[in-house]
């Protein structure tokens, strides 16, 4: 597993902004055809580094290599035109265009010439359409139908179909499962699945560990903008994970301890107070 | 015929074809009008024209996400920059013009400018440009030529081109209304910066991310909604033989109720110029079709003011019945596994 060829790799990366240091010695490798789950609680830095990765950001110091060669990221769009796609949580869609419209939106296909060019609208619906079904997301068949219209784990799915179709080699999805109901997450999975086989490296990035169990190959759990622990799938059950990104404290002692405070107090649950004494430190 | 039924009220301008279905409907049932004068009559197409010149780059802005209410400051400030240059400095015609539509493009430039460079909402821009636009007008006519009122002579081909009235009755401005809507009508529903303005209406962060030049594209807007104002006032000074420094305020509610009942989305991304055509119609109707009714005229402004709601809660329907409107599946293919 381990010999696959590395796409995107970060080297001790650093980023302060001002006097506030938000990541520390970030070193990451993100493979062909490997998904890398990028766990953490809120405020863990997961934004910024992602932010780093796609271009936004520029690190303070450290080096960001693609495909073992060092670059430089002078934007969102140069990360975007080196195959590096960002998905957000909402999809980053249009609501109120519709499917082949917002498939295409900045790289309209036109037919006829000079001022009389219009947009195809035709061949823009069937490439989205197909596009999208190719990811097994059949139940769309309409172009012309409104993103609005789909359900979140469709639109998920468009806006991945949409950054492989523009030929992305790495997929960052910002919490894609998130706002969505079970099942509809479990469409987002299969589509991560699905772009995995096709070889492209994805960043997942996510708080819910049975999502990250699921598809992950590689788990790294960000805390307090440090990488608190890299390690395979399979080397750490979900209990050890959830641990880990609640900050080491496990979830046993606390469970212990609410128990044991219950049993001395009469039933009485403990205040946050008690809770957050000198043994949970 | 229930499909095709409902394919057209999928459509953005759904709510103002049946609004003004309902308007000319009234008017005929319970207003007593006749309905062959009503449509040959020149008043409210006359209105409807210098509306809708302006009513049309205010919607794009408004489908873009967002508004220019300068524009009623623009329009006199059109009219009087013409009858200032060629009337009163007895310059011709096209410098008065040329300098009329300079006017405006250096006000919509710093629209523009204002609004991409400052995190300053469009609406509070425009409405000190408005305000700040007043006030130069009214003094530069003061300063320039000791009146508030300028009075203006046309040659012939001026006239014959911007101010001329066909049949007698007909403002030749409304067959530069109709060219500028169909032409508007084809750039936003045929091109693709059309969709770059949907996507800039629908969220500007990804319209930027996706490539769309969203600076450049505001800007144009901006300087195509303040050309359009100064045009129509460049029209009136010639038609009118003279311009006020007053006048056109009204036009900033007009035409944004106009656009707003013609479909468009007042928070930007979706919307038709054929609804914003029909809607500037519709407007018209009411405002001057009330005089071929019984109906007092002070009522018009109520009307105005219902069908403005009715309209929005129409549109808000439509659009629901857009954005969940899923094909039948064709009859004899196998219906695939809801979770493939």
């Amino acid at each position: 597993m381990n010999d696959k060829p590395a796409i995107l790799e970060l080297r001790n990366v650093n980023k302060s902004f001002g006097p506030i240091d938000v990541l520390h010695d970030i070193s990451l490798r993100v493979r062909v055809g490997e998904v890398l789950c990028l766990l953490g609680d809120n405020g863990a830095g997961k934004s910024t580094l992602i932010k780093t990765l796609a271009g936004v950001h520029k690190p303070t110091s450290g080096q960001i290599l693609m495909d073992d060669e060092p670059v430089t990221f002078t934007g969102p769009s140069d990360a975007q035109g080196r195959g590096i796609a960002t998905v957000h949580q909402f999809g980053g869609t249009f609501p109120l265009m519709s499917i082949g419209r917002s498939f295409f939106v900045g790289v309209e296909p036109t037919k006829g010439w000079g001022p009389f060019k219009i947009y195809d609208r035709k061949r823009a619906n069937e490439i989205a359409v197909k596009a999208v079904r190719d990811f097994g997301i059949t139940r769309i068949d309409d172009g012309d139908r409104l993103v609005g219209g789909l359900s979140g784990g469709e639109r998920q799915s468009l806006a991945i179909a949409r950054a492989v179709y523009f030929g992305a080699r790495v997929l960052i999805l910002d919490e894609p499962t998130a706002a969505l109901g079970v099942k509809q997450a479990s469409h987002v999975l299969r589509i991560v699945n699905e772009a995995k086989k096709r070889g492209l490296a994805v960043i997942f990035i996510t708080h819910q560990v049975m999502h990250a169990m699921a598809v992950g190959d590689h788990f790294a759990v960000l805390i307090r903008g440090a990488i608190a622990a890299d390690f395979r799938r399979g080397e750490k059950s979900r209990e050890e994970i959830t641990d880990l990104m609640a900050g080491g404290e496990t979830m046993a002692d606390l469970e212990a301890q609410v128990e044991g405070y219950l049993e001395t107090h009469e039933g009485h649950p403990p205040s946050l107070q008690v809770l957050e004494g000198p043994t949970a430190h | 015929m229930m499909d095709a039924i409902k394919s057209v009220l999928r459509r953005p301008e759904a709510g103002s074809v049946l609004s003004l279905l309902g308007v000319v409907l009234f008017f005929v049932l319970f207003g007593g009008a006749n309905l062959g004068a009503l449509v040959g009559a020149a008043s409210w197409v006359n209105f409807a024209a210098n509306l809708g010149i302006v009513a049309i780059p205010v919607g794009l802005l408004m489908i873009a996400g967002e508004l220019d209410i300068s524009i009623g400051a623009l329009i006199p400030a059109g009219s009087m920059t013409t009858a200032i240059l060629s009337g009163y400095y007895g310059l011709p015609i096209t410098v008065g013009i040329a300098g009329a539509l300079a006017v405006g493009a250096v006000v919509g430039l710093v629209n523009g400018l204002l609004t991409i460079r400052t995190s300053v909402p469009s609406l509070i821009v425009t409405l000190a440009t408005l305000v700040a636009m007043q006030g130069v007008v009214l003094s530069a006519s003061v300063l320039l030529t000791g009146n508030a009122s300028v009075a203006l002579t046309a040659p012939d081909w001026a006239k014959f081109l911007f101010g001329q009235l066909i049949g007698g009755s007909h403002q030749v401005i409304i067959v530069w209304w109709v060219l500028f809507a169909a032409i508007m009508s084809f750039v936003l529903h045929k091109t693709r910066y059309g969709n770059w303005l949907f996507a800039m209406g629908g969220d500007k962060v990804s319209a930027r991310n996706a490539g769309i030049p969203t600076d450049r594209m505001t800007i144009a807007l901006f300087v195509l909604s303040a050309l359009s104002a100064t045009f129509v006032g460049v029209c009136q000074a010639i038609l009118f033989n003279s311009a006020q420094v007053s006048g056109g305020m009204n036009f900033i509610f007009n035409a944004i109720v106009s656009v707003v009942m013609g479909g468009v989305l007042l928070t930007g991304g979706f919307g038709s110029v054929v609804g914003i055509f029909v809607g500037t119609i519709t407007f018209a109707i009411v405002s001057q079709g009330i005089y071929f009714t019984q109906i007092d005229r002070n009522w018009s402004n109520l009307i105005i003011g219902v069908m403005l709601l009715l309209a929005v809660l129409m549109n808000q329907s439509f659009r629901d019945l857009a954005l969940y409107f899923r094909p039948r599946r064709k009859q004899g293919l196998p219906r695939e596994p809801a979770n493939p």
